[in-house]
This record gives C-alpha cells, structure tokens and sequence, in this order.
C-alpha cells in the first residue's frame, strides 16, 4: 500500500517537472507573440502575459507598411529556403546512390575523400579566401553552392540506400534500365520516408541560415530575415531601425518592432513543425543510430 | 546542417564482389559505370571546389597574404604567424575560455537530456509523454539569432522582462559574471529535448523481460533504475560523453558571435570568434588563417583520439 502512494506522489511530481520544462520551452514565443499583437500601453503596463493585452495590428502595420525591408528579406529568405533545399536533395542523393555500391568505380577513393571532411576542414577564412577567388562574393552562389552537400547527411543517405533490396535493381537491369533510370523510377520512390526528413531539415537549416550571408553578402538588398533580425537587435547598428522611423504617425517602440520581426522569422518554423516532429526520429534512425 | 549527436557511419557494405571473377579493367569498369560517374559528378566538384581546394588554401597560414597577390605570389613568412599567436596573450585567454566552456558543458549541459530522458521514460501516460516531447524539441529548430533575440527580450537591462518583474535594472547581457552562465543556460534551453532523443531510442532498446525478471526478484522503482535502465543505456552515455570531449573546440559559434560584445570578449572569446575578428574585421588573414589552422589541428587530434576510444570500447565512432 506504501509503495503505490509513493508511487503517485513521483508520478505526479515527475508529470509536473515535465510540464514546467514543456512550458519553459513554449512560454518565451508566447509572451513575444502576445506582446507583437498588444498595445504599447499595455506593454509599458504589463510585465508579462500570453493573451494579446489591447489587441492591435498596429505594429505588423508598421514593420510591414514603413519601408519593404522586411518584405525584400522574406522574398530572400523563402527563395533561398526553397533553392536551397533543392539543391541539397539533389546533389545528395545523386552522389549518395552511387556510393551505396561499392564495387562502383573510385569508390574508395571517394569515400576516403568524404569521410576526412568529417574531422578536418579548411576552415573559416580559406573558406572565405577561396570563395572571394571565386568572385563568388555577393552572389547567392556563395550561400548555396558549398553547403551543398555534407559528409555527415550523405552518409546517412548512403546507409539508406544500401537498405534498399538489391533483388529490385537487378530486376530493372534486366528489363534494360541504366543506372540513373533505377535510382529515378525505383530508388527515389521507395526513399520517400529519408526525402520528406531531409527536406524538413534541409529547409529549416536554409531558413535559419544567418552567418554565411554575414560573411559573404554586403549587399542589403540580399540579406534573408535572420540578418534583418540581428541588425535589429544590435541597437548600434539598426540601419533598418532608422529606416523605419520616418513618415509614420504610429512609431511603435524598438522592443515592439523587434518582436514582430521574431514572430516573422519563427511562425514558418512552427509551421512546418508538426510535419517535422512526425518524421524526425524516424529519420534520425535512418543514421543507423544504435539503441 | 547542426549535426548534433547522431553518431552517423554506414554499416561496411556487403563487399559482393569480392570472390567472384577477377576484376575487369579500370576503362571497362568507367565504361560500365558510366551513369553512376556522372551521378556523382556534382557532389564530388563539391567536395574538391569549396572542401578541398580551402583546405590549399591554409598555406595562407605560412604566408603574408595580400589578396592582391593571391596564393601564388604573397610572400612566405614560415611559422612567423603562429609564433605571433604562441606569443599573443590572447593565445592562453582563447584557450582557458574554451577550456571553461567545455568544462562546464560537460557537467551543466551534458548529463540533462539523461535525466530528462529517464522522466520521460517514466511517464506511463501515453499522450503526456507525446505532447512534453513536442514542446522540449521544439527549441531545436529555432535559429540562433531568434534564440539571441529571446533572451535579449527576457534579460535586457532596460525594460526586459525578468528586470521588470523584479523591478531592477540588473545588467545581465554585458556583464563579465554572467557571460558564461548565460551562454551554457541558452545551449540547455536550446538542446536538451533533443538530446533525450537518443537516450529514449537506447532506452527502448532494453529487453522488457529484464524488468519483469526484476519485478520477480521486488525490485521498486530506483532499483529497477539503477540495476536494469542504467547499465541499458550506459553504453550510450560512454559514447556520446567521448565524442563530446573530442568536439569541444567545435562550440556552436554563432552563438558566441551572437552574444559576445566588447565587455564580455575577456570571458567569452572562443577561437572561431577570434578568427572571425581579426580576420574578417580587423583584415589580418594570414593570422587569422594560422590561428584557424592550429584549432583544426588541435580538434582532429581530439577527435581522432575520442574516436579511437569509443572503436576500443567495442562501439562505432563517427568515421
């Protein structure tokens, strides 16, 4: 009898340190979503709340209306999500169908090459160095092009393509299929789990992207919402905070226009999350990650 | 891509070719091969333009490059940029900082999603335990300058949420003391659902009849934790806190370039802050590319040793 009391006094303390943690998590974005939609009264009245205190769209209007910097960022920002996840899948998964068999020409040779660029790198400036010979400088080439692909997520497309039953490809053979025909009309279809978790992930990394655009793009008219963002948030740089001061009646404060720009670079990935969360751990077991 | 633990290796592949029939020649095989050369054709003028080629590009390390010059015709200077950073004081402040954080990463940071991942574990409500995984991961996907911008909302001296509740005008962003506490409570907000991620698959994977075997003998709760949970997951810990130890050069440095300001560069510069400051601000590549240079060296031998470790223990590393 004891042990089943102590037994719902931990269940309900553990069910209850669970739920602080569950709301630590999700309170911050709900109090700055609040605080986006309320009035900048009710913000100078209230310290904290999760339900929009005086609900106005005035600041949207404001960050949205004033200028079209945020609009430009989010056009760049979505352009470069979608390119970019493209790109990834693409390169990926043509490079890592061949290295699923290793009787394919240079096959050592390539995997050696891949797996070294797990431990060592060139590193931030000859990265930078290269690039800038390049004339890549300025160019979305130079967000795209070298984080194309990885040794780390072909590896986990190489383990899923080798799960693949080899019965199915030689059959095609047979039927007068070449190697690109089998990866395209058999490989890819049954590939679908490892494509939807890539996407998201390829997507969300896309979308949060900020450093590379800091180091390779001067060029405002091309800097995604995240950059917009941070020069937001570094108050001795807020060209865009200067940019939205003028020819308006309502001028919302600065911790309000940085609030709205927070939910704008957040909601995409809230958005897309359900979908995420579904596919996730079951592509996070695609790496062979052992129980 | 944040690749965070996954210990990511294929199986060795089924070598089916290995008996059979004598191999035939390289151009029959090139020949043969020919769609699946042209496949990956893309990806390896990846790896060799933007993987390979910078990693040539570290002689600027042994040079005084002027872009002007270019590779090809800046003058050699020798090992006279690691000696000016072997010299700098900045050297032993790079390092102890780096060494702190990784210190505290492995007590503060590391053992959370352990404990967390045992909770949920424990939780016997099916849909309690699905919603609290939705909200815990969640953090995760969150950019860094997001996550920077939350906590400037939250601890901002001037009219941030924690100072207005408390009614002070505490300074915790450009603060020496609090630097650090910040930086390691940020990465246990971000990271420590997902990290239970991996704890939870390894916890699946112990054999139900271990626990039942354990009931029989009257274990409770904490012996069943301690005598079957515990020595399940174990292996699981050993590995991950090795390989951790081996990436700690490796800290998440958007993240530190994100909060660092001048007051806080005394306890908060790591080397890939460092790099990125005197060489993309202050323009001194060649420094900044030995610096870079001596940290990626430095973070292969570590991880070449943790790897070595974990294949000694009977496990699979990350290569």
């Amino acid at each position: 009898m004891r042990r089943k009391s102590n037994s719902v006094v931990f269940n309900i303390v553990n069910m209850g340190l669970l739920l602080i943690m569950a709301l630590l998590c999700l309170l911050p974005f709900l109090f700055v979503l609040a605080a986006s939609f309320s009035s900048p009264d009710a913000l100078a009245k209230y310290n904290f709340f999760i339900i929009p205190k005086g609900f106005t769209l005035n600041s949207y209007k404001y960050v949205l209306l004033s200028t079209n910097t945020i609009e430009k960022s989010l056009v760049v920002s979505v352009v470069m999500t979608i390119g970019g996840t493209l790109i990834n899948l693409a390169v990926t998964s043509l490079m890592a169908y061949p290295l699923s068999h290793s009787n394919v020409f240079g096959y050592k040779v390539i995997m050696r090459l891949v797996t070294i660029t797990l431990v060592f790198s060139g590193g931030m400036i000859p990265t930078y160095l290269i690039i800038s010979t390049y004339g890549m400088l300025n160019s979305f080439s130079s967000i795209l092009l070298p984080t194309a692909v990885s040794a780390s997520t072909l590896i986990v497309f190489i383990s899923f393509f080798r799960s693949i039953p080899s019965e199915l490809e030689e059959a095609a053979k047979i039927d007068g299929c070449n190697d690109f025909m089998i990866f395209l009309k058999i490989v890819l279809p049954l590939s679908t789990p490892l494509l939807a978790t890539f996407t998201l992930l390829f997507a969300v990394g896309h979308w949060n992207e900020w450093f590379n655009y800091v180091l390779y793009i001067d060029n405002g008219n091309k800097w995604p919402v995240q950059v917009i963002l941070r020069n937001i948030l570094s108050a001795s740089n807020s060209s865009i905070g200067d940019s939205l001061m003028m020819g308006e009646d309502y001028t919302p404060p600065q911790d309000v226009v940085r609030y709205c720009v927070i939910v704008i670079a957040t909601v995409p990935i809230l958005i897309v999350y359900p979908f995420l969360q579904k596919y996730f751990t079951k592509g996070l077991m695609l790496g062979s990650v052992k129980g | 891509m944040n690749s965070s633990v996954t210990s990511v290796s294929p199986s060795p592949p089924a070598d089916t070719s290995a008996v059979t029939v004598s191999k035939p020649s390289a151009w029959k095989r090139i020949k043969r091969d020919k769609w699946m050369l042209g496949m990956l054709l893309p990806g390896l003028l990846i790896f060799i333009l933007f993987k390979y080629v910078p990693m040539f590009g570290l002689v600027a390390a042994f040079q005084n490059y002027k872009s002007y010059l270019g590779f090809f015709h800046s003058r050699w200077v020798g090992w006279e940029n690691f000696q000016t950073f072997f010299n700098d004081p900045s050297f032993f402040q790079l390092l102890r900082n780096t060494v702190i954080f990784g210190v505290y990463k492995m007590i503060f940071v590391f053992p959370l999603p352990i404990i967390v991942a045992l909770m949920l574990n424990e939780v016997q409500v099916n849909w309690y335990k699905r919603l609290t995984q939705t909200f815990i991961y969640i953090p995760h996907f969150i950019s860094w300058v997001v996550v920077a911008s939350l906590t400037v909302t939250f601890f901002a001296s001037d009219n941030g949420v924690v100072n207005n509740i408390m009614g002070t005008h505490i300074n915790f962003l450009a603060n020496p003391s609090t630097f650090r506490p910040e930086i390691i409570l940020q990465q246990i907000w971000k990271e420590t659902g997902w990290g239970t991620i991996i704890y939870l698959a390894a916890l699946t994977g112990i054999d139900p009849q271990l626990y039942e075997a354990a009931e029989i003998d009257g274990a409770g709760r904490w012996k069943k934790l301690w005598h079957v949970t515990l020595p399940g997951i174990r292996g699981t810990i050993a590995i991950l806190f090795i390989l951790g130890m081996g990436s700690f050069l490796n800290m998440g440095f958007e993240q530190f370039l994100l909060m660092l300001n001048p007051l806080t560069r005394n306890v908060g510069d790591i080397y890939d802050t460092y790099v990125y400051e005197e060489g993309i601000n202050n323009g001194l590549l060649s420094y900044s590319t030995a610096v870079g240079l001596f940290k990626s060296v430095a973070s292969f031998i570590l991880v070449v040793i943790s790897n070595q470790v974990v294949k000694a223990l009977g496990e699979e590393g990350i290569y």
